[in-house]
């Protein structure tokens, strides 16, 4: 690999303020992959952060893309909060049965305390070393789940949306919860070393929940909660639909959003113009099947449609490439960017 | 659209079941309950479900609605009515994970449409085919939302394949709205994305039933 001229933190914060860096950054959010390369199960490699951080520093120079990634699993926070995790052998830990059985017990839930939490404490382990390690050139990247679609995996969907619709007092009592616990983790992240922070909130999208009811409820509560983040946020809606909620997005003051491949990028970037930089969108449910060729054509396609002008970082659609996705398709990806994402790019 | 397909429609979408209600026994005044099932119930649910394919509505109206429906047929409908449809012998199962808010949707959706079927709960493949196989099912239909638990739909099929022949497999459920091959590759009869594709799966099933 030929020496380039930026280190991947001047490249990533090129973008993110909207201007061309010498190339595309790439971000490829891979959480299970560094199990892979060590040769442990998922649920061995997320035992130790010694095996994520291992992971992370190999998966890194293998591929060469531009950010660390300091999350482990989804369900960690549900951990925090009693809830119980699913490992499997081929996909991301899922989380159990919901930790919450009956509304009538949401009063009795707290803000967990993360000291107290081994997976959480493991995570900003892997956040500090990563960090030290990067020495200021490679970001490391943390995730929150945003208080208001945390509930998904504490109450199940269906009780969730019930809450939503017809006991909005109770709602607001676990939002409260929720938001402590939400600014608490991502300030610690934060502390820990993360340059940013996913602000991951797949239903702040109008794919799940209508803008107006997304307007009186989590939007309120992104608002609230980025403003209290002591450092700079990517609101990620996981491959739901973006684009009717730009503005919205805008006005909670995180700094780029997370696209699914849903929507086209060239309409994004005109919509997105300055306010925010777009991550994304490879279709990571199909890449496992993509050839090289395929693979070529897809990233070039992306970056024509998003990267002039910089505000544009390569990545998949979900914000997890997932298990099925080969080390050829990760290493055609990373040649691919460095084929056509050089700047200028018209 | 009818008059009547719309104001029954924005009551759901705006998850007003007593406005939703209202029409109903409206519509009951004049029609018989199936034939307000048939011109009004269906075409709005189905509407709905394709309006969220396109873009137009949000998840949460699709189920907020389906809910609304479900509840109102089982009032005006019982379980037990002779009128609810028996056919073809069928359940929903989610496979693997603990995401149940896919099967709810389409769950309720058929109950709404006047058909009878089982609800499996959350379940691993080999239960699945235990359970599909003891009931004599016609036709299973499962949701995961993982897609791991996607690709464990291959096991279910190859399970059930051999000791039903004649069964018939429908999957949905994010997956396999990603990633539209999928569906072939665990080796599925049908796809569904939504309350619209669930109904004219049972209905085809129907249909080449009455043909044989």
């Amino acid at each position: 690999m030929t020496k380039e001229k930026m280190t991947s933190m001047q490249r990533v914060l090129t973008a993110l303020e909207h201007r061309e860096p010498d190339r595309v950054p790439m971000l490829l959010p891979l959480t299970m992959h560094g199990s892979r390369e060590l040769g442990l199960s998922i649920r061995d490699y997320f035992s130790r952060a010694e095996y994520v951080i291992e992971g992370q520093i190999r998966l890194q120079e293998k591929y060469g893309h531009d950010a660390y990634t300091g999350f482990f699993y989804g369900p960690a926070e549900i951990e925090a909060f009693g809830g119980e995790v699913i490992f499997v052998d081929d996909g991301p830990p899922n989380s159990g049965e919901p930790l919450i059985k009956s509304l009538d017990t949401l009063d009795r839930i707290t803000v967990p305390e993360i000291s107290k939490v081994p997976v959480l404490q493991n995570i900003l382990k892997t956040i500090r070393t990563l960090n030290e390690k990067a020495d200021g050139d490679i970001p490391v990247l943390g995730v929150v789940i945003s208080p208001f679609s945390l509930p998904v995996m504490q109450l199940g969907f269906e009780s969730y949306l019930e809450l939503i619709y017809n006991k909005r007092e109770l709602f607001w009592r676990l939002m409260q919860v929720n938001e402590t616990f939400a600014v608490q983790w991502g300030n610690a992240q934060l502390a820990a070393g993360a340059t940013a922070l996913a602000y991951f909130d797949p239903l702040a999208s109008p794919t799940v929940i209508p803008r107006n009811i997304y307007l009186e409820t989590g939007w309120l509560i992104a608002k609230r909660t980025i403003a209290k983040l002591n450092g700079p946020t990517a609101t990620h809606l996981a491959s739901g639909r973006v684009l009717p909620v730009i503005d919205d997005l805008v006005k909670t003051g995180t700094g780029a959003v997370g696209a699914g491949s849903s929507e086209a990028l060239v309409e994004l970037k005109q919509a997105c113009q300055g306010k925010l930089a777009i991550i994304g969108n490879l279709n990571g449910l199909e890449m496992h099947r993509w050839s090289k060729e395929e693979l070529f054509h897809r990233v070039k396609e992306a970056i024509d449609g998003a990267a002039p002008g910089g505000g544009f970082i390569l990545s998949d659609s979900h914000g997890e490439i997932p298990w099925q996705v080969t080390d050829e398709q990760l290493r055609a990806i990373s040649e691919a960017v460095r084929e056509y994402g050089t700047y200028p790019i018209s | 659209m009818s008059e009547q397909i719309e104001q029954f429609q924005d009551a759901l979408l705006s998850s007003n079941p007593e406005k939703a209600e209202a029409l109903l026994k409206e519509g009951i005044s004049n029609l018989s309950i199936l034939e307000c099932i048939e011109t009004v119930v269906m075409p709005a649910l189905d509407n709905i479900g394709t309006g969220w394919e396109a873009g137009e509505h949000a998840l949460s109206q699709v189920y907020m609605s389906g809910r609304i429906c479900e509840d109102l047929l089982d009032k005006h409908l019982p379980s037990e009515d002779e009128l609810r449809s028996n056919k073809p012998r069928m359940a929903i199962a989610l496979l693997n994970d603990y995401h149940s808010l896919g099967k709810k949707i389409i769950y309720s959706a058929l109950r709404a449409a006047g058909y009878n079927l089982l609800d499996y709960g959350r379940l691993e493949a080999e239960e699945l085919v235990h359970k599909a196989e003891e009931d004599q099912l016609e036709l299973v239909l499962i949701s995961v939302l993982m897609y791991s638990s996607a690709l464990k739909v291959a096991d279910v099929v190859k399970g059930l394949k051999k000791c039903c022949p004649a069964i018939l497999i429908a999957v949905g459920g994010a997956p396999f709205r990603l990633d539209q091959s999928l569906w072939q590759d665990v080796g599925a009869d049908y796809v569904g994305t939504n309350s619209a594709d669930a109904f004219k799966i049972v209905r085809s099933y129907r249909g080449a039933e009455q043909d044989d």
